[in-house]
Protein backbone atom coordinates (compact mmCIF):
# COMPACT_ATOMS: atom_id res chain seq x y z
CA UNK A 1 0.00 0.00 0.00
CA UNK A 2 2.74 2.24 0.62
CA UNK A 3 4.35 1.88 -2.42
CA UNK A 4 1.04 2.66 -4.36
CA UNK A 5 1.06 5.67 -2.30
CA UNK A 6 4.45 7.31 -2.75
CA UNK A 7 3.72 7.04 -6.47
CA UNK A 8 0.22 8.55 -6.33
CA UNK A 9 1.83 11.46 -4.43
CA UNK A 10 4.83 11.56 -6.42
CA UNK A 11 2.54 12.37 -9.34
CA UNK A 12 0.90 15.29 -7.45
CA UNK A 13 3.91 16.61 -6.49
CA UNK A 14 4.97 16.48 -10.27
CA UNK A 15 1.84 18.04 -11.51
CA UNK A 16 2.45 20.81 -9.24
CA UNK A 17 5.97 21.05 -10.30
CA UNK A 18 4.33 21.51 -13.88
CA UNK A 19 1.98 24.13 -13.17
CA UNK A 20 4.54 26.09 -11.05
CA UNK A 21 6.22 25.89 -14.08
CA UNK A 22 3.90 27.28 -16.35
CA UNK A 23 3.43 30.46 -13.58
CA UNK A 24 7.24 30.42 -14.03
CA UNK A 25 7.21 31.17 -18.06
CA UNK A 26 3.70 32.62 -18.11
CA UNK A 27 4.05 34.72 -15.10
CA UNK A 28 3.79 39.13 -15.81
CA UNK A 29 5.99 40.57 -13.60
CA UNK A 30 9.54 39.44 -11.90
CA UNK A 31 8.03 38.88 -8.32
CA UNK A 32 5.46 36.06 -10.33
CA UNK A 33 8.75 34.30 -11.43
CA UNK A 34 10.36 34.88 -8.38
CA UNK A 35 7.34 33.14 -6.61
CA UNK A 36 7.31 30.02 -8.78
CA UNK A 37 11.10 29.74 -8.37
CA UNK A 38 10.36 29.75 -4.68
CA UNK A 39 8.00 27.17 -4.62
CA UNK A 40 9.21 24.73 -7.58
CA UNK A 41 12.67 24.19 -4.76
CA UNK A 42 10.06 23.28 -2.11
CA UNK A 43 8.35 21.00 -4.38
CA UNK A 44 11.66 19.31 -4.99
CA UNK A 45 12.65 18.41 -2.13
CA UNK A 46 9.12 17.00 -1.62
CA UNK A 47 10.24 14.69 -4.79
CA UNK A 48 13.26 14.05 -3.12
CA UNK A 49 11.85 12.91 0.49
CA UNK A 50 9.33 10.60 -1.56
CA UNK A 51 12.41 9.13 -3.23
CA UNK A 52 14.03 8.39 0.16
CA UNK A 53 10.84 6.86 1.35
CA UNK A 54 10.66 4.75 -2.08
CA UNK A 55 14.50 3.54 -1.74
CA UNK A 56 13.98 3.53 2.46
CA UNK A 57 17.45 5.20 2.32
CA UNK A 58 17.64 8.42 4.97
CA UNK A 59 20.64 9.71 2.53
CA UNK A 60 18.44 12.07 0.44
CA UNK A 61 17.58 14.32 3.23
CA UNK A 62 20.93 15.57 3.14
CA UNK A 63 20.46 16.72 -0.50
CA UNK A 64 16.98 17.88 0.85
CA UNK A 65 18.42 19.85 3.29
CA UNK A 66 21.13 21.53 0.75
CA UNK A 67 18.29 22.33 -1.33
CA UNK A 68 16.60 24.22 1.23
CA UNK A 69 19.24 26.03 2.15
CA UNK A 70 20.62 27.19 -1.08
CA UNK A 71 16.82 28.31 -2.22
CA UNK A 72 16.62 30.02 0.62
CA UNK A 73 19.83 32.08 -0.11
CA UNK A 74 19.06 32.28 -3.60
CA UNK A 75 15.47 33.24 -3.45
CA UNK A 76 16.95 36.25 -0.92
CA UNK A 77 19.49 37.25 -2.91
CA UNK A 78 17.04 37.82 -5.96
CA UNK A 79 14.60 39.85 -3.75
CA UNK A 80 17.19 41.67 -2.33
CA UNK A 81 18.33 42.49 -6.27
CA UNK A 82 14.84 43.65 -7.16
CA UNK A 83 14.50 45.78 -3.76
CA UNK A 84 17.62 47.59 -4.03
CA UNK A 85 19.12 47.25 -7.50
CA UNK A 86 22.11 45.32 -5.83
CA UNK A 87 22.89 42.49 -3.43
CA UNK A 88 25.69 43.26 -1.29
CA UNK A 89 25.94 47.16 -0.72
CA UNK B 1 6.23 -4.42 7.16
CA UNK B 2 3.24 -3.40 9.46
CA UNK B 3 -0.09 -2.63 8.14
CA UNK B 4 -1.17 0.56 10.62
CA UNK B 5 2.18 1.57 10.26
CA UNK B 6 1.63 1.60 6.22
CA UNK B 7 -1.97 2.87 6.59
CA UNK B 8 -0.61 6.11 9.18
CA UNK B 9 2.44 6.87 7.04
CA UNK B 10 0.24 6.61 3.84
CA UNK B 11 -2.35 9.07 5.21
CA UNK B 12 0.30 11.87 5.84
CA UNK B 13 1.59 11.52 2.40
CA UNK B 14 -1.49 11.97 0.93
CA UNK B 15 -2.77 15.14 3.23
CA UNK B 16 0.90 16.26 2.32
CA UNK B 17 0.80 15.78 -1.59
CA UNK B 18 -2.61 17.14 -1.28
CA UNK B 19 -1.57 20.37 0.27
CA UNK B 20 1.37 20.98 -2.38
CA UNK B 21 -0.90 20.62 -5.20
CA UNK B 22 -3.66 22.46 -3.67
CA UNK B 23 -0.71 25.77 -3.42
CA UNK B 24 0.46 25.09 -6.68
CA UNK B 25 -3.16 25.29 -8.13
CA UNK B 26 -3.40 28.73 -6.44
CA UNK B 27 -0.29 29.77 -7.61
CA UNK B 28 -1.52 29.08 -10.99
CA UNK B 29 -4.95 30.40 -10.88
CA UNK B 30 -5.37 33.35 -8.28
CA UNK B 31 -6.08 37.00 -10.39
CA UNK B 32 -3.21 38.71 -8.33
CA UNK B 33 0.14 38.40 -6.97
CA UNK B 34 -0.39 38.68 -3.06
CA UNK B 35 -3.23 36.38 -3.63
CA UNK B 36 -0.53 34.00 -5.07
CA UNK B 37 1.90 34.70 -2.47
CA UNK B 38 -0.78 33.33 -0.51
CA UNK B 39 -1.30 29.95 -1.49
CA UNK B 40 2.26 28.33 -1.59
CA UNK B 41 2.75 29.02 1.85
CA UNK B 42 0.54 26.95 2.76
CA UNK B 43 2.04 24.46 0.53
CA UNK B 44 5.11 24.68 2.34
CA UNK B 45 4.28 24.63 5.75
CA UNK B 46 1.62 22.25 5.50
CA UNK B 47 2.39 19.86 2.98
CA UNK B 48 6.05 20.04 3.60
CA UNK B 49 5.06 19.38 7.65
CA UNK B 50 2.93 16.13 6.24
CA UNK B 51 5.62 14.94 4.21
CA UNK B 52 8.05 14.98 6.22
CA UNK B 53 6.37 13.58 9.37
CA UNK B 54 5.08 10.56 7.35
CA UNK B 55 9.38 10.14 6.72
CA UNK B 56 9.62 10.43 10.62
CA UNK B 57 7.47 7.98 11.24
CA UNK B 58 8.49 5.98 8.98
CA UNK B 59 11.84 5.49 9.61
CA UNK B 60 11.49 5.69 13.37
CA UNK B 61 9.47 2.63 13.24
CA UNK B 62 11.10 0.44 11.05
CA UNK B 63 14.13 0.15 12.60
CA UNK B 64 13.30 -0.12 16.53
CA UNK B 65 15.27 1.84 18.86
CA UNK B 66 16.66 4.19 15.91
CA UNK B 67 15.15 7.93 16.14
CA UNK B 68 15.65 9.82 12.36
CA UNK B 69 16.33 13.41 13.45
CA UNK B 70 17.20 14.45 9.86
CA UNK B 71 13.28 15.26 8.89
CA UNK B 72 13.43 17.80 11.87
CA UNK B 73 16.02 19.62 10.66
CA UNK B 74 14.12 20.31 7.21
CA UNK B 75 11.02 20.74 8.91
CA UNK B 76 12.83 23.62 11.80
CA UNK B 77 14.27 25.22 8.63
CA UNK B 78 11.77 25.25 6.06
CA UNK B 79 9.95 26.64 8.92
CA UNK B 80 11.75 29.64 9.52
CA UNK B 81 12.42 30.30 6.04
CA UNK B 82 9.17 30.47 4.62
CA UNK B 83 7.79 33.53 6.56
CA UNK B 84 10.68 35.07 6.19
CA UNK B 85 11.16 34.90 2.18
CA UNK B 86 6.93 35.74 1.70
CA UNK B 87 7.73 39.19 3.50
CA UNK B 88 10.88 39.59 1.25
CA UNK B 89 8.81 38.59 -1.42
CA UNK B 90 5.57 40.76 -0.50
CA UNK B 91 8.35 44.08 -0.35
CA UNK B 92 9.49 43.10 -3.24
CA UNK B 93 5.79 43.38 -4.68
CA UNK B 94 4.95 46.68 -2.66
CA UNK B 95 8.93 47.98 -4.11
CA UNK B 96 7.74 47.44 -7.80
CA UNK B 97 4.07 48.48 -7.91
CA UNK B 98 2.27 45.51 -8.93
CA UNK B 99 -0.73 45.61 -10.96
CA UNK B 100 -3.50 44.50 -7.87
CA UNK B 101 -7.35 43.94 -8.36
CA UNK B 102 -9.36 46.67 -6.72
CA UNK B 103 -10.48 43.98 -3.95
CA UNK B 104 -6.85 43.64 -2.75
CA UNK B 105 -6.33 45.88 0.78
CA UNK B 106 -3.44 47.59 1.66
CA UNK B 107 -2.70 49.72 -1.62
CA UNK B 108 -2.09 52.87 0.05
CA UNK B 109 1.13 51.18 0.81
CA UNK B 110 2.07 51.19 -2.51
CA UNK B 111 3.45 54.74 -2.83
CA UNK B 112 5.51 54.73 0.37
CA UNK B 113 7.13 51.24 0.18
CA UNK B 114 8.45 51.88 -3.52
CA UNK B 115 9.72 55.13 -2.02
CA UNK B 116 11.43 53.12 0.70
CA UNK B 117 9.38 55.53 3.02
CA UNK B 118 7.41 54.83 6.19
CA UNK B 119 4.03 53.74 5.83
CA UNK B 120 1.35 56.70 6.19
CA UNK B 121 0.24 56.88 9.51
CA UNK B 122 -3.30 56.37 9.76
CA UNK B 123 -5.13 57.46 12.59
CA UNK B 124 -9.03 56.87 12.44
CA UNK B 125 -8.77 55.33 8.63
CA UNK B 126 -7.78 51.77 9.72
CA UNK B 127 -11.31 50.07 8.95
CA UNK B 128 -12.57 46.92 11.37
CA UNK B 129 -15.65 45.33 10.02
CA UNK B 130 -17.21 46.08 13.43
CA UNK B 131 -16.67 49.65 14.06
Amino acid sequence: MLSFTVILVSIMVVIALILNLWRLFAGPDLADRLLALDTMYINSIALIILLGIWLSSTLYFEAALLIAMLGFVSTAALCKYLLRGDIIE
Amino acid sequence: MNFVLELIVSIFLLIGGGFILVGSIGLMRLPDFMMRLHAPTKATTLGMGGLLIASMILFTLREPGHISVHELLITIFLFITAPVSAHMMAKTALHQKLKMISRTRGQELLDPASQQLAPPQTTEKVESPKA
